[in-house]
């Protein structure tokens, strides 16, 4: 490694620290921040006794409502109000109802411009057959962008709350008897189970060719990426149902999930922001549109379909394995 | 088709009111999915073929299979049979 400074002299730069903070050698806030374990909360068993006594002398006292009148009167009170004010929510929701305008109703204030201005013009701008798609992922793309990345986001927490320590698992292990294992869902893998075997070998191929052409066809007939990607998740999961944690990590384990989602969205941020940049300032964005009614047209949606269709299905697949395994 | 209709829509709220009220949360689930499928058809039928897609792959799919693996993880799907078993097993030993 070529370097400017001498070895003592790097050891005083940010950029060594930064970068041994990278690698988990030491943290960097460890001698400045005070970070220790809490210590558990200790009791000793005659206090514990008598705080239990005294709280439940005390939920006895305030609770007896045979003597405590204030109580009793209360809880009638209570049970007359909440009907009451159920009623009185049903009432004034069927009060603003009524003065909603007619269904289909030409004068209505939903049917203005915008919608007028989508239908008219969506095919030529978007090249797009399915107006709805050409709408989510065109002319609204950033709010598709939000759902995705809300998605993301949702795995993520969904990661840190029930993901295991693979460490803390091997220890207690031994320990595990059988029917301890059969009893906790994150150790107990499916069993060889003949019919839902043979079903899957014939459904699960079906489900992901279906989910494929919903999400390559998506700007031609309905669907698109947040369906499509939605049965692709479903066929996975039953394929896991099936055949056990070990087939499925053969070609989808978290390092999969990871990069599918990261390039598929940073894609999908790229390609938008491009447009957007030019659609802002009245450019040429030199994507071709192609003919609208073949697979290979309006511009930039199938491959955006694509992108938001591998996120949703890496995300539903992902949901199911943290909640079954605690990681995958 | 109207008629048709108006069965579906009475089946919705059925089903609705039915999900408050079953005492078991399987069953619940079981009806919510009803519900998503009953929703699905009602979405084609007011021409949204979008919607009904994705109604019928995440509303009945995969949000039910979500809800099974939860009550599982919070143990509450408890196997009716299993605990009249331990019953009878703990009577006979008496």
């Amino acid at each position: 490694m070529s370097r400017l400074l001498s070895e003592e002299e790097y050891r005083k730069t940010k950029a060594f620290r930064v970068k041994r903070w990278y690698h988990g050698e030491k943290d960097a806030y460890l001698d400045k921040v005070e970070m220790q374990p809490q210590e558990e909360f200790m009791e000793d068993i005659q206090t514990k006794k008598k705080r239990l006594h005294d709280e439940a002398l005390l939920i006895q006292h305030v609770y007896d409502i045979e003597h405590n009148r204030k109580l009793k009167l209360f809880s009638k009170l209570y049970q007359i109000v909440s009907v009451i004010f159920v009623f009185v929510l049903i009432g004034i929701l069927l009060f603003v109802v009524s003065y909603l305008p007619p269904v289909g109703n030409a004068l209505n204030p939903d049917n203005n411009e915008v919608a007028a201005k989508y239908i008219e013009d969506g095919m030529k701008d978007t090249g797009a057959v399915n107006i709805v798609t050409g709408m989510i992922l065109d002319y609204r793309a950033f709010d598709t962008l939000g759902e995705s990345n809300v998605l993301f986001i949702a795995t993520c927490t969904v990661l840190i709350l029930l993901r295991l320590d693979k460490n803390k698992n091997h220890k207690n292990d031994d320990t595990t008897t059988k029917e301890q294992e059969e009893e906790n869902d994150r150790l107990y893998e499916p069993k060889n189970d003949i019919i839902i075997q043979k079903v899957a070998c014939v459904l699960v191929p079906i489900i992901i060719i279906f989910g494929i052409y919903v999400i390559l066809n998506g700007h031609l007939s309905p669907g698109g990426g947040f369906s499509g990607g939605a049965i692709i998740g479903a066929g996975l999961i039953l394929y896991l149902n099936a055949f056990g944690f070990k087939k499925t990590e053969r070609f989808f384990t978290q390092k999969t999930y990871k990069w599918i989602c990261f390039v598929s969205l940073s894609f999908y941020c790229l390609a938008k922001t491009y447009s957007f940049y030019c659609g802002a300032h009245h450019l040429e964005s030199g994507i071709p549109l192609g003919t609208p009614g073949d697979i290979v047209s309006a511009g930039l949606i199938l491959p955006l379909n694509i992108c938001v269709g591998l996120v949703v299905a890496c995300t539903m697949y992902a949901f199911y394995a943290m909640f079954r395994k605690g990681g995958f | 088709m109207v008629i048709f209709q108006c069965i579906l829509f009475a089946f919705l709220i059925v089903c609705a009111i039915s999900v408050t009220f079953s005492k078991n949360l399987l069953n619940s689930i079981l009806i919510f999915m009803s519900y998503s499928l009953v929703m699905s058809i009602i979405w084609i039928l007011l021409e949204s073929p979008d919607l009904a897609i994705t109604e019928a792959a995440v509303g009945a799919g995969i949000t039910s299979i979500l809800f099974f693996v939860t009550l599982k993880k919070i143990h509450a799907m408890v196997d009716l049979n299993k605990d009249e078993k331990k019953e009878k097993q703990e009577e006979g030993n008496s």
